[in-house]
């Protein structure tokens, strides 16, 4: 049997009652509503969403997107609310309940488990005491989720923390990770053994010999 | 192997500054106005010569792609979109080219435009890679600002813009007609084709949907010639192409490689050899999650190209090599895919929503070896009950590595239901019922 | 026209068709779920996959597939059957095996079609989804784990009844059909989604678990709760109407039907006059039908024939409203009316009172100006055709009266008369322009005015040419284009209904007259009510002669169009209720004036005789305009009085939907919403 008593979504305690734009948001729409042609803004819907999230961010510190801010969105771009709750809840870069601080983004698809997911998402969640996958720590500063494959294949196993992969992974820099993620102080992203991008460790096999017109 | 002068994505390690002053100098943006004042039709016809095959993973031939779109507009706009929806497992090379050669995709956006007549260009980026959207952001902001793009662009009479558009976490928008319905606002929910996009695509327009790198070597092309680039590879195989290679390999890369290089060159040479020696690969996933699997046997001779590929029943795909050795559980390494699958099917056509959550289910029971020897064959067939059955080649992908782990590596799945067997004591009952 | 086979049927077919279409033309069925021909195409289902020679060679969905000259299908070979039976093992893997409980069962297009394609057994082992039903408001019940996401809700509700509240959320297996945010359905067609859902995800919630579809006798009818004429299937299990389903007719409902119309039906069980009574020292008291005959007609004895009255109702057939115009004639009255509220319709001229496009003419019409009315509320399934032509064209649509979200945008020009002068504009250029006038907007003083005014305005637009007649009104009460067809109007000396009451007649026989208001019945007036419900007209009467219900005779009715349709009773009247014109003809004896006709065929023959449009029953013929001279009425008189909404609650409109349990449940849940929209 289905649970009939459950909070229907849009309706927790949690939700705010409203959502406005703030200026920086509203100068961040203008941007976006200007890439598409007449009579298509609803071409903006992610961007929209993403700014909304954003501005939760910065007003709240948890990047999320409330209901009444798909409701802003709709309004926004003439669509029926029912359209962007439909977008809102199919990507899943939109957070629908508040996150903590830094969402720890644990890929562990195919070839990032083939490298060693599985120790990096140990390494998660014994650090932050997190048992559950979409769970926040107790601190409210750290929210752990199973991503798909991030893209980032060659230097795995890869964290996303917010917006920045860290790469070439392992238990031991996880926790240094988040250590760091916990005093504030997130390091630059990328490769986390001091590779050079996606090249071979150690170096480059190709691109060796080539010289270009210095600078002007 | 490759010589680097033969490289076209000179600076995919991001030694170099990728803004517009330093790609100009490794070449970038030379000559693109006499590049367009060749005229549309020489333009596809170079690019037809190339033999360059699509880098997304279909290999469709792109001068022929380009040459679908209308040659006259009855009056609609016609669009380039640019997959950068980058979400292939095991796949990353259109993210080096984003954010260490952008303005190469962007030259491209604008020769590619103008070879089909398009008004502009919109890069359809996945939402994750949200660094390399700012750098692709801002190197779209310099060729503006240089006259690159937007009104008249490089003085060449033509007006073509490019955007850039992220996604938000749907591997799905990687398929084209998906991509263009999130590009509208859209659910990512694949449509039927026909109508193909070049005949109704973005907004009801004709369109054009390439990769990243199909895009982005095109500049290079026509700037040296068809033939350079023909003479590389294999016939029906040519050109340069990034390679991907990830798992179980000394040193995992991104490496730019000619078209059917043997695969053990490629992992041998440029990733360091397989972790404990050639000896030690068990098997190769070698395009990206979507193609079946090949054992060693094959990865001792295959050549890294769609039609060797395809010959041994797998496929180029995106050129990204998963790279699994001895260790490796694969019944667990392809569920974990299954997995991927299921949690990436848009839920619109019934094999693919239902087919995908079972074969996950299944393949999950087989890795511990929780099943009926029988079931084995049951979930082949619901493998082919999935496949060529679906709205788009999502079902495909999700059928294709499960029907390889059946095809080479069955007496695995079997001896691991008879562990289980065995450590149970008895047949043991199905999960649910 | 390309020539296809279809497995070896040759067929031609419309360019531009589909595959399934094609087969349907060829007499082949294609199994499908998702596919409806009055909604977009969705292709998810999968179910319909065929074989094509030449094409890719895979299973092709022929609902999406579009012919080509030479192509040759297969729908039933070796390929097509084992590609249906997998994507039916697919639906039914999820599926729950609750078919025992389920109120689809037995009209279950799943059921019906796992029998073709469906395994003995299942194969599935796991666990089967569940997922959280949706409350969707008091009339579709939902449970969705039996959904298989077809989507025709969907698109039905963003399509056809332009509310856009249902959408699929989340995705994959995961997905889920519903309003995310929890929401009745603010749509007057909401529960056509049940007769589309081809499973048991959504049901009729008033009707749950009350019968099985094989149990119920069918029998076809014509809806009355509007005036449009939806021709209705009336499901009963003896003596009672237990559901009402729309019965196709394109030129008419296509498949839709009102939700009013479809859940009033719990009415036609409620305040029901099941048996005659009269009025003594100032008490309703049970009766006989002599008794109450015989102080019916002790009171004609009594009274002069200029002082008798008759008013017909809006629900009331053509045949009761013959009978009581012939015993009229007959007693020498002329004071009879059928527009109770006033309209000031002229039934001089047939076209002066119809809806002369057609319905289906709406869907020709470039350009639509709304005067004084609310189809949404007065017609939905007419409002539905309106949209549709919209989606269509996207031709500019007017409306001066009560400002109103109709489903579609509308430029909305005022509120009153005043502004019908600025209204041309909407139809300036279009070549085939329609004025709807809500018959509601001429019950005004200065109805007769705007009447004049309305047909003013599409002659000037040329809506009134040989081959188009654009005029057209949309009434509400289903009695009344066929009152104004048999001349149930005052004669030349005869008294209208605002002369009849206030004293203006001794005695009134109302015809399940209901509308009018019973305080302005003159206090010494006597009152016969024929009718069915206990409604307003019986709480005021001397006598009550219990009739029958729309779904209780053979009946006919003229629509809006001017459409003669034919009921079949489907049920008996209740108790000593009869089917009305038998009442009238039992009544004319007791007056000593027998009315010629002593069956049904005779009283129809009747009928073809006073207006030669009943004998042309179903088919409505296309006229244009031959004459444009208009309607009498002086464009001066026209007020400044702004057009009133002319329904305030949909859903409580008559005395079956104002007896209707379920009725007053929607009327408590959408009354908020429908004053917002205000």
């Amino acid at each position: 049997m289905t649970d009939q008593t459950e909070v229907p979504p849009g309706q927790e305690a949690y939700q705010p009652a409203s959502f406005a734009f703030d200026a920086e948001s509203e100068s961040e729409i203008v941007v976006h509503l200007a890439k598409y042609p007449e009579g298509r803004q609803a071409s903006a819907v992610l961007p929209l969403l993403y700014i909304v999230q954003k501005q939760m961010k910065r007003h709240t510190g948890s990047a999320w997107v409330p209901r009444v801010g798909m409701e802003a969105v709709a309004a926004r771009l003439s669509m029926p609310p029912i359209r962007v709750y439909e977008v809102a809840t199919f990507y899943l870069m939109f957070n629908l309940r508040p996150i903590g601080t830094w969402h720890l983004q644990c890929c562990t698809t195919t070839p990032c488990w083939l490298r060693g997911s599985d120790e990096v998402v140990r390494a998660c969640r014994e650090f932050t005491g997190i048992a559950g996958w979409g769970e926040t720590s107790a601190d409210g500063m750290f929210t752990m989720t199973e991503v798909e494959c991030v893209g980032a294949c060659v230097n795995a196993p890869v964290l996303q923390v917010n917006d920045d992969f860290y790469e070439d992974m392992d238990a031991e820099r996880t926790r240094a990770l988040l250590a760091a993620l916990r005093e504030g102080k997130p390091p630059a992203p990328g490769s986390m053994i001091g590779r050079q991008t996606s090249a071979p460790e150690g170096g480059p096999t190709t691109l060796t010999t080539l010289a270009f017109a210095p600078e002007a | 192997m490759l010589a680097d002068q033969d490289r076209i994505f000179t600076n995919l390690y991001g030694v170099h500054d990728w803004r517009l002053a330093a790609a100009r100098r490794r070449g970038d943006w030379d000559g693109t106005k006499e590049i367009l004042a060749r005229g549309r039709d020489a333009i596809v016809d170079e690019m037809k010569a190339s033999g360059l095959r699509g880098r997304g993973g279909a290999g469709f031939p792109t001068g022929l792609k380009w040459s679908f779109m209308p040659k006259q507009s009855d009056g609609r706009p016609a669009y380039l979109t640019v997959n950068a929806d980058e979400s292939e497992p095991g796949t990353c090379k259109d993210r080096d080219i984003i954010r260490h050669d952008p303005h190469k995709l962007i030259e491209g956006c604008l020769i590619a435009c103008f070879a089909m007549g398009a008004v502009a260009a919109y890069i359809y980026i996945r939402g994750e890679f949200h660094n390399e959207a700012l750098v692709l952001d801002a190197a779209i902001a310099e060729a503006y600002e240089a006259g690159l793009i937007g009104k008249n662009a490089c003085g060449s009479g033509y007006d073509c813009d490019v955007f850039l558009h992220r996604g938000a976490g749907a591997y799905i928008c990687g398929e084209e007609t998906a991509l263009l319905e999130s590009l509208e606002g859209k659910k990512g929910m694949p449509r039927m084709k026909p109508p193909f996009p070049a005949a109704v695509g973005l907004y009801g327009c004709p369109t054009t949907v390439n990769n990243v790198e199909s895009i982005a070597v095109a500049p290079t092309i026509l700037r040296r010639g068809a033939a350079w680039f023909a003479a590389i590879g294999r016939k029906g195989n040519t050109g340069p192409k990034v390679f991907c290679i990830s798992g179980h390999v000394n040193k995992p890369c991104n490496v730019e490689e000619e078209l059917g290089i043997p695969l053990r060159e490629l992992i041998d040479k440029h990733a360091g050899g397989v972790r404990g020696g050639w000896d030690n690969l068990l098997a190769v996933i070698p395009g990206g999650a979507s193609v079946p699997v090949i054992p060693k046997s094959i990865c001792d001779t295959v050549l890294m190209d769609f039609d060797s590929l395809r010959e041994v029943r797998s496929g180029l795909g995106t050129a990204a090599v998963i790279v699994m050795d001895r260790s490796t559980d694969i019944i667990r390494a392809i569920a974990r895919l299954s997995q991927f699958y299921k949690h990436e099917s848009c839920g619109q056509c019934t094999p693919c929503r239902e087919g995908t959550g079972w074969m996950m289910r299944v393949m999950y029971r087989m890795v511990e070896g929780r099943a009926e020897p029988d079931e084995i064959d049951t979930l082949e067939q619901v493998t082919r009950q999935v496949e060529g059955h679906t709205i788009c080649a999502l079902g495909d992908a999700a059928a294709w590595p499960i029907q390889g782990l059946i095809r080479h590596f069955r007496p695995v799945m079997e001896e691991r239901i008879a562990a289980y067997r065995q450590r149970s004591g008895a047949p043991m009952p199905l999960a649910a019922e | 026209m390309p020539k296809l086979s279809i497995d070896g049927i040759e067929v031609d077919v419309p360019a531009g068709a589909t595959v399934l279409q094609a087969a349907e033309a060829a007499g082949i069925e294609i199994p499908r779920f998702c596919y409806h021909e009055r909604l977009s195409i969705a292709g998810n289902c999968r179910m319909c996959l065929v074989e094509i020679e030449k094409a890719p060679p895979k299973p092709i969905a022929s609902c999406a597939w579009p012919v080509a000259e030479g192509m040759v299908v297969h729908t039933d070979s070796p390929m097509v059957r084992k590609a249906r039976r997998g994507v039916m093992e697919f639906l039914l893997i999820n599926h729950p095996l609750d078919c025992p409980i389920c109120d689809q069962g037995g009209e279950c297009d799943l059921q019906d079609q796992a029998l073709g394609y469906g395994a003995g057994g299942s194969r599935y082992a796991e666990n089967k989804r569940a997922v959280k039903d949706k409350n969707l408001g008091p009339l579709v019940k939902t449970v969705m784990t039996r959904c298989i996401h077809c989507t025709r809700c969907i698109r039905f509700i963003t399509e056809v009844a332009g509310v856009p509240d249902l959408g699929a959320t989340a995705r994959g297996e995961g997905m889920e059909v519903g309003t995310y945010v929890e929401k009745a359905l603010s749509s007057e067609l909401s529960a056509n989604i049940i007769d589309l859902c081809p499973v048991g995800a959504l049901t009729s919630k008033p009707y749950a678990f009350v019968a099985r579809s094989w149990e119920l006798a069918k029998t076809d009818g014509i809806d009355v709760l509007d005036a449009v004429g939806s021709n209705i299937r009336i499901d009963s299990r003896g003596p009672e109407v237990l559901r009402i389903l729309p019965r196709t007719n394109d030129d008419v409902n296509e498949e839709w039907l009102g939700d009013k119309s479809r859940f009033a039906v719990d009415g036609l069980k409620r305040r029901r006059l099941d048996r005659p009574w009269v009025r003594r020292d100032g008490k309703l008291v049970a009766a006989s039908w002599d008794e109450a005959f015989a102080a019916v007609a002790a009171r004609v004895g009594a009274t002069r024939p200029e002082k008798i009255g008759a008013i017909a109702g809006d629900l009331c057939d053509a045949e009761s409203m013959l009978a009581l115009r012939d015993l009229m004639g007959a007693l020498g009255s002329e004071n009879l009316d059928c527009r109770q509220r006033g309209e000031r319709l002229d039934p001089r001229r047939r076209d002066f009172y119809l809806f002369n496009s057609g319905i289906v003419g709406i869907e020709e019409a470039d350009a639509i100006l709304l005067i004084g009315t609310n189809p949404r509320r007065e017609a939905p399934v007419l409002n539905a055709r309106i949209r549709k032509r919209w989606l269509a064209a996207g031709i500019p649509i007017g409306l001066v009266g009560a400002a109103a979200d109709l489903t579609y945008p509308l430029r909305h020009l005022g509120d009153g008369p005043g502004a019908l002068g600025d209204a041309a504009a909407v139809l300036r250029d279009a070549k085939r322009p329609l004025v709807i006038l809500g018959a509601g907007a001429t019950a005004r003083p200065d109805g007769a005015a705007v009447l004049a005014a309305a047909w003013k305005l599409a002659a000037d637009a040329g809506a009134l040419s040989p081959d188009w007649h654009g005029f057209n009104v949309l009434h509400r009460a289903a009695a009344l284009v066929g009152g104004l067809d048999l001349g149930f109007v005052p004669g030349p000396r005869g008294k209208a209904v605002a002369e009849m009451l206030g004293g203006g007649v001794d005695m009134l026989f109302l015809l399940g007259a209901d509308e009018i208001d019973p305080g302005r019945i003159g206090a010494d007036t006597f009152v016969v009510y024929q009718g069915h419900h206990g409604d307003r007209g019986a709480a005021r009467a001397d006598v009550i002669l219990p009739g029958a219900a729309y779904t209780e005779k053979d009946a006919t009715y003229v629509n809006t169009e001017g459409r003669v349709q034919r009921a079949q009773m489907a049920v008996f009247p209740p108790g000593e209720a009869r089917e009305d014109w038998k009442i009238l003809r039992a009544l004319s004896a007791h007056v000593g004036h027998t009315l010629p006709y002593d069956d049904l065929a005779a009283l129809r023959l009747r009928l073809g005789q006073v207006n030669p449009v009943f004998d042309r029953v179903g088919f409505l013929p296309r006229f244009g305009c031959s004459d444009t001279a208009g309607p009498p009425g002086d464009p001066a008189a026209l007020g400044e009085a702004p057009f009133a909404p002319p329904i305030e609650t949909y859903y409580q409109t008559d005395p079956i939907s104002r007896a209707s349990p379920t009725m007053a449940e929607c009327a408590a849940t959408f009354a908020p919403v429908a004053l917002a929209a205000e």
